[in-house]
Order: C-alpha cells, then structure tokens, then sequence
C-alpha cells in the first residue's frame, strides 16, 4: 500500500512522552536515510540543546537544531529551537518564527505540518507521535489534503494517547502504528525517495 | 517562463502562490510597505490567518479588500508585525551585555543605542533600566523605532500588563539586575506603569528597515528577531544598512537564532559573543 507515495521530507511531531518515543526511533534509522527528517518536541522556552546533542550521538544520521534560513538537507534531522516556530520555505530552506503560540506551543507542530505541506504536497510524510494536548492534528489535516501520507502512533502504544488520539479522530490517517511499525515502515527503502 | 531574477526562486506552482505574490506587489504598489521580500511561509500563515478573519476565500478577494480599503491594509500591517516579546528576553544576552559591552562604552562621553525593530517596547525599558544601574542612562540617547505605528505608540506609553511582571521580575535578576525591579515601575490590579525617567532620553520613531534609509549614526544596535522574517536577501540589505549606521568599534546586538554567517557583512565584524549574538564593527 506504501509503494504509491514518493516521499522526499518526513514531518514528526512529540510532545509528553516524545524524548523516550524519539530516542528510539532515531537511532533505529538507517544511516542510508534518504529523506530529510524536520522535529517538533515541544520543550521549554529555557531548554538548551541537551537533547538534540544527544540525539546526535545516539543515531547513525546528522541531527541538528536548525540554524535560520539553512538549506534543507537529505539524510540530516532538523530539531526546532526552543521558543521558535519552525516553517518550511519554497526554495528548501527552514524559517524561524517567535509569532504567537499555536495550540500553546511554540514551536508549533501545526506550523511546521502545514508549511511542510505546502511545499511537499504528495511526497510528504507526516508522523504524530505521542502527547497530551491537541497540537498537530490541524497540520495532519494538511498533509492529507495535500495528498501526503499520514501516520499516527496507536494510542496504547503512546505514552500519552491525547495527541495521538485528536490527530486520529481530526485527520482519519492513513496508517495508526506501533513504534516499532513506524520504525519499520521508515526503514522500507521503498517509501523514500 | 523566464522570471525576473528576484523572482526566480519562488514557487509559482499553485495559484494561491500566485495571488499571494500579486497581493505583496499591490501592497507595495498602493502603500509603500514592501513585504515582497519577507521569508514566504511565514507571509502566507499570517495572511490565511487574516483571511480566516475578515471571512474571505481566496488571496485575491483579500487584495481587492486591502485595496480598497486603508483599514483592512492596516490589520494587515498588524497581522504581519510580530509584537511578541519580553523584558529581559533571554537574560544571559543582558548579562554578557553588561560585562562585554557596557565597559567600552561607558568610555565614550555621550551615547547613541538604536533599537531597531523594537514593537511595543520591552527590551527598550529592559536596556534603560540596565543602563540606568551602569551610570549610563544619563549620557545616552535612545532610539527606539518599528515599523507598526499601533505598538511605536505602545512602546512610548511604557505601561505594560501586570500579567507576566513575574516573569520579567525572574529575568531581571538572572539578567544581573541590581536592585529591587519593583522599584522601576507602580502597578494597579491590571497593568505596570514604568518610570518616566526610564524614557526621558528615548525617541520613540516609525522607521522601517526595509525601505527607509540610515536612521542615526549609532554606538550601539540592537535587533533582534527581526531578521528572521525576511528572506537571505532581504537580510543582507538590511544588515548594510545597519553597518552603515554603526559608528566603528559600535555594537550589534542580533537575535539568539541570527547570524551574520552566510552574509556579505560577516567579514566586517569581530564577534564579541557567539552565542549571545553581540558584534564589534572592524575598521574599514
């Protein structure tokens, strides 16, 4: 059922219970990863970049904080910074924003969905991952209308189900998977480009 | 097709795309506010969000409203205006601020700081106060300037809400505040009133960055994120004309997520703190 998408950029989205959820998925990625990989955890305004150091020396892949306006990259996962809404531009490149909160959070998994939508359209995957409010359903929603394929993380299998759950009952994505499915699902060679 | 240079970079593919370019261009065409330039994806949500607002279905119906009606412009010069900010917003670059900059200051007699892009104000107060317990308020003349004449009005009233004071009290401290915050500002039930002492030597001025020229020659500016709404290029002449204001051996102060890495104008400052984004202008 896979084979039909294309996809050139993966979208992820975490909130409670996503550091756990991400710490697995990854280092489980292959270092052959051919797509550009772009992450919303939502986090503190103070954090610094404990977890995107870690991250990085935990999975085979580069894994950085995104820098304003840098080229998106394949194979390389981009983190939004603390406080920064993170976009995705026409011309490949990521923007930072400080507008206002979306859904309480900044940065804004919606935000990043819906840019990333516009660009992508079809070739973007979108993935929900384990949470406690209700961010990322609207941006899943875009990525569907776009015609991008969209997964959602079982709720039993998450953490905090909330998240997963608006996204699934906002969106009817799909594919609702275990982790380890997604894992699974990313690792086919197949599905990205 | 051949586009125009400028436009070659952008994406034309969907008809939404398209509208929204003959929007910016109307824009610019009727009221002079270019926002051709700006980063396109954060454009886009904030006029969809404005849309959403006004009840409209496409760009183009939005256009022909803008228009046609001065008013319905204005919300989108709000709409496009990012006001969110703090006092002491990241207090570790009030901190570095005060120990790598404030000594080389304080040898000049008399003092010129530019706060470019500065919305309702916060960080304006936030640097007076500062300035103010280094002995230096009294010699400075601060410019406080932004393109949204609703929060220009704003930052000159110097009132803010009671709401976040909690917050901003927290930043003070960790900023190396020295003494009670408290004694800056009276507060009623709903809203702070700070100083009018603290504003005795600011101007507070609509200039725009992306059309308006060299504001002052200056010791010291501050602009922080601004850049980040604007496209590589857009940056790039912004940051001339910042140069251009900044007398040598002057300040600039940039956003935490901002660089001068990628710019023409890197190669002309020496960095003072990396992380905190503070440069000295070099020599010619």
């Amino acid at each position: 059922m896979t084979e039909k998408w294309k996809i050139k950029a993966v979208v992820v989205g975490a909130s409670a219970g996503g550091l756990v959820a991400l710490k697995k998925l990854l280092p489980a990625l292959p270092a052959t990863f051919p797509c550009p990989v772009l992450i919303v955890q939502h986090m503190s305004p103070q954090s610094d970049n404990y977890m995107t150091r870690m991250f990085n020396n935990l999975s085979p892949l580069l894994v950085k904080e995104v820098d304003e306006k840098e080229v998106i990259l394949p194979g390389r996962v981009y983190i939004a910074p603390p406080d920064y809404h993170l976009l995705v531009e026409s011309d490949g490149t990521l923007s930072l924003s400080m507008e206002e909160k979306v859904n309480y959070s900044r940065p804004s998994i919606d935000v990043l969905f819906e840019t990333a939508a516009d660009v992508y359209g079809a070739h973007l995957m979108g993935i929900i991952l384990t949470g406690a409010n209700a961010d990322g359903a609207n941006g899943l929603f875009a990525v569907k209308r776009k015609g991008g394929l969209t997964v959602v993380q079982h709720p039993d299998d998450a953490e905090s189900p909330a998240m997963p759950r608006a996204a699934i009952e906002r969106v009817k994505p799909h594919k609702v998977l275990t982790l380890d499915e997604i894992i699974e699902l990313l690792s086919q060679s197949k599905v990205c480009l | 097709m051949k586009l125009p240079v400028a436009m070659e970079h952008r994406d034309f593919s969907t008809i939404e795309n398209i509208e929204l370019e003959l929007l910016l261009q109307a824009v610019f065409l009727q009221y002079g506010y270019d926002f051709r330039n700006y980063s396109r994806a954060h454009v886009k949500r904030r006029v969809k969000h404005q849309m959403v607002q006004e009840g409209v279905k496409s760009i183009s119906e939005l256009q022909d409203k803008i228009l046609h009606d001065r008013n319905n412009f204005e919300r989108l010069v709000r709409t496009l205006s990012i006001n969110v900010t703090e006092m002491f917003r990241n207090p570790e670059f009030y901190r570095s601020v005060r120990e790598n900059v404030l000594p080389i200051l304080k040898t000049y007699p008399y003092l010129k700081i530019w706060h470019a892009g500065c919305a309702s104000g916060e960080e304006v107060y936030s640097f007076a106060i500062m300035l103010k317990e280094e002995g230096l308020l009294e010699r400075t003349q601060i410019y406080a300037t932004d393109f949204n004449p609703d929060v220009i009005q704003q930052a000159g009233k110097g009132i803010f809400s009671i709401r976040n004071i909690k917050e901003y009290t927290t930043n003070y401290q960790k900023a190396g505040g020295k003494e009670s915050f408290s004694d800056y500002y009276h507060a009623n039930d709903e809203l702070v009133i700070f100083d009018k002492n603290l504003k005795k030597n600011i101007v507070f001025a609509e200039h725009n960055l992306v059309t308006d020229g060299v504001f002052a020659e200056v010791n010291m500016i501050v602009c922080r994120n601004v850049l980040i709404y604007f496209n590589r290029n857009l940056q790039n002449e912004v940051l001339k004309l910042l140069h251009k204001s900044l007398i040598t051996g002057g300040f600039l102060a940039l956003g935490t997520k901002e660089s001068l890495m990628f710019s023409d104008e890197e190669k002309k400052y020496k960095t003072v703190d990396a992380k905190q984004k503070i440069f000295k202008k070099k020599h010619d």
